[in-house]
């Protein structure tokens, strides 16, 4: 009864934990080096789920009190019953930074399907080893 | 003494990389003069924030005039504003060599990108090195990475997918550190370093707190590629163009190193990462285990530039034994070898670069009878060799000497026999490469002496003297001067600047 509370209670976290491991899972295991990088994005993803999660509340409002709907404003002001909006600002920034990696990784991927006109990292050694030899 | 000078210490970089694109669409060769004009006012920056700091003590910059704990601070004291006198100053050398050495490797229509990147690059380590916000130093970590796979990534060879596998390493690296932060900012709800100083000791026991600490330091580990976590580095740095190779090896790891001393020292309490938890046991171990690996590895590789990344895993090892004893006189160890390792790394690629750029030599065999064409390079190779070695009037000796100094004091005397065993590897290494150079025989030279004159004067034409142009070599001695003038003056840098970085409580 109590490791099923322990993980209802706290599904959130388990859910992030469940999503990075298939992201570290795709990374690592995966010989296809799209399914790398998309590994990749799951992995970001998760992290910024887990901080997300940490800010919100049952029950709780934005924190704005100007213009707040009904009694929305009073609860504002109150910090019990206002989600905290700063993990939502941090994970703009991470947002952006994951998309930069993200662009980063698809443009490396396009130079090197240029150069050796596959993503499986097994026909890139095979390639890698067999020009080592001509040389 | 500008007051704005901290922020400005990333700004004007950061405004000179857009600028610098803008400029190159309408002139590409204002680029370079515009990168030395960006890269100078930032040393002298980092020289003025130094300067405040030994004048007035800690400098705590707002930025937007918003209080610490709410808004971003910039916290200066003596140890980051000795890293940011280190990464201006090693970033302009760097771009004083690159422009013959980036015109040589890249294409033409590069060079702007190149420069504005590089920019970039600096923007970041120098973000990383003044900011006293762990969020903030995930950003800066992240933009000077991302700079970082597009430099590696402009190379030749097998750069690309070298930089892919590091794009993905270095990713996971930093999302472990983001999480770090996650998990300190889900207990204590500050992100601010001197906030966090003061709220975390009543929370040491607390498993966050333990969860986040771990995170922090796998993170950092895979960032400043510590053995086992180096896979990374090798083909990176070794396929990258020489400029590029010069700057990340001697800076990216060097911040690293400087962000982990925070984690571990500032952030957290000297006495929670060395007595409360065995993380100091640990990274002495691997530590251990980086320098001699890194010497072995070194010693069986051929590409010059390669012997040099696997010398820089075993340096990278020596900065974190240094952390890792917890005394003075390591601590002293690690700081100053973060200086002289970034000088010494930085005039090893640069003259791997210069070598590379008059004859494209890369693998050491090839370079027998070097110094008949390339005197000076030589001279300079050997200097920067001893240095590495570790020989007294150099630079390398005298970090060496403190982290020895600091093994023993925390009686860890098998980490000081490693220290000194390391130290013999590499002068292995470099005893290889010298003995190649002046002693290889080379089988057209030893015929030629018979024959006429014909085949006599070819021999005189193949060994005749030729120097890389001065804009390569100027950054080299300034470099070499540098190994010597810190060997020398390194007591003083220990009393005026370095002492006081010391965390206290050693």
């Amino acid at each position: 009864m109590d490791t099923i509370q322990f993980i209802i209670g706290k599904f959130n976290y388990w859910v992030y934990v469940v999503l990075m491991m298939i992201g570290f899972y795709a990374m690592i295991a995966k010989r296809n080096l799209v399914k790398k990088v998309v590994g990749m994005n799951i992995f970001q993803t998760a992290i910024i789920l887990f901080f997300i999660s940490t800010s919100s509340k049952m029950g709780a409002t934005i924190p704005i009190i100007q213009s707040g709907h009904g009694d929305a404003a009073d609860h504002a002001v109150n910090v019990a019953q206002y989600a905290n909006p700063l993990p939502h600002v941090l994970m703009l920034t991470a947002i952006v930074v994951m998309v930069g990696t993200f662009g980063v990784a698809l443009a490396l991927l396009i130079r090197i399907y240029r150069e050796y006109r596959t993503f499986e990292e097994d026909e890139i050694y095979e390639t890698l080893e067999v020009m080592r030899l001509k040389k | 003494m500008i007051a704005q000078s901290p922020a400005l210490l990333v700004v004007v970089p950061l405004v000179g990389a857009v600028l610098c694109l803008l400029l190159g669409l309408i002139r590409r060769e204002l680029c370079y003069p515009f990168v030395l004009a960006i890269l100078g006012s930032c040393v002298i920056l980092s020289f003025d924030v130094m300067g405040i700091v030994l004048s007035e003590g800690v400098i705590r910059y707002r930025l937007g005039g918003w209080e610490p704990p709410w808004g971003i601070e910039y916290l200066i004291d003596h140890l980051n504003a000795f890293i940011a006198i280190i990464v201006s100053s090693i970033s302009f050398v760097v771009a004083i060599f690159s422009r013959k050495s980036i015109e040589h490797e890249l294409a033409k229509e590069k060079i702007i990108y190149f420069y504005t990147i590089f920019l970039l690059l600096v923007t970041g380590l120098l973000g990383m090195t003044v900011t006293g916000d762990v969020f903030n130093i995930y950003v800066f970590l992240e933009i000077t990475s991302l700079a970082g796979y597009a430099l590696i990534a402009i190379g030749k060879d097998r750069a690309v997918l070298a930089s892919f596998e590091y794009v993905v390493l270095g990713t996971v690296g930093a999302c472990f550190y983001l999480l770090g932060v996650g998990y300190l900012y889900s207990v204590t709800g500050s992100l601010n370093i001197m906030d966090l100083t003061l709220l975390l000791p009543e929370l040491y026991t607390s498993k966050v707190v333990l969860i986040a600490f771990a995170f922090f330091m796998v993170g950092l580990a895979l960032k400043i590629a510590l053995f086992p976590l180096h896979v990374w580095l090798p083909d990176a740095y070794t396929y990258a163009p020489s400029t590029v190779s010069a700057l990340v090896a001697a800076t990216m790891t060097k911040v690293g190193a400087y962000v982990m001393m925070r984690i571990m020292f500032t952030l957290f309490e000297p006495y929670f990462s060395i007595e409360f938890l065995p993380m100091a046991a640990i990274l002495g171990w691997v530590a251990a285990g980086a320098m001699i690996f890194g010497c072995i590895q070194a010693l069986a590789q051929t590409d010059f530039k390669r012997v040099l990344c696997y010398i820089l895993i075993a340096e990278v090892g020596y900065i974190v034994l240094g952390i890792s004893v917890g005394n003075r006189a390591g601590f002293t160890g690690a700081v100053l070898h973060i200086l002289n390792d970034a000088v010494m790394m930085a005039c090893l690629f640069m003259i791997a670069g210069a070598i590379y750029y008059k004859t494209g030599m890369r693998h050491i065999y090839e370079f027998a009878h070097l110094h008949k064409k390339m005197p000076v390079t030589v001279t300079c190779l050997i200097i920067a060799a001893i240095s590495v070695v570790g020989v007294p009037p150099t630079c390398g000796f005298f970090s060496k000497w403190y982290l020895v100094l600091g093994a023993i004091d925390a009686r860890q005397w098998f980490f000081a026999f490693l220290l000194l065993a390391s130290s013999l590897m590499v002068a292995i290494v470099f005893f290889k490469m010298v003995q190649t150079i002046f002693f290889a025989p080379s089988p057209a030279g030893e015929e030629s002496h018979d024959h006429g004159s014909a085949s006599h004067s070819h021999e005189e034409h193949k060994h005749a003297r030729d120097e890389a142009p001065a804009s390569m070599m100027v950054p080299v001695f300034i470099m070499v001067a540098g190994i010597l003038l810190l060997g020398i003056f390194s007591g003083e840098i220990v009393s005026t600047v370095i002492q006081y970085a010391v965390p206290k409580g050693f």
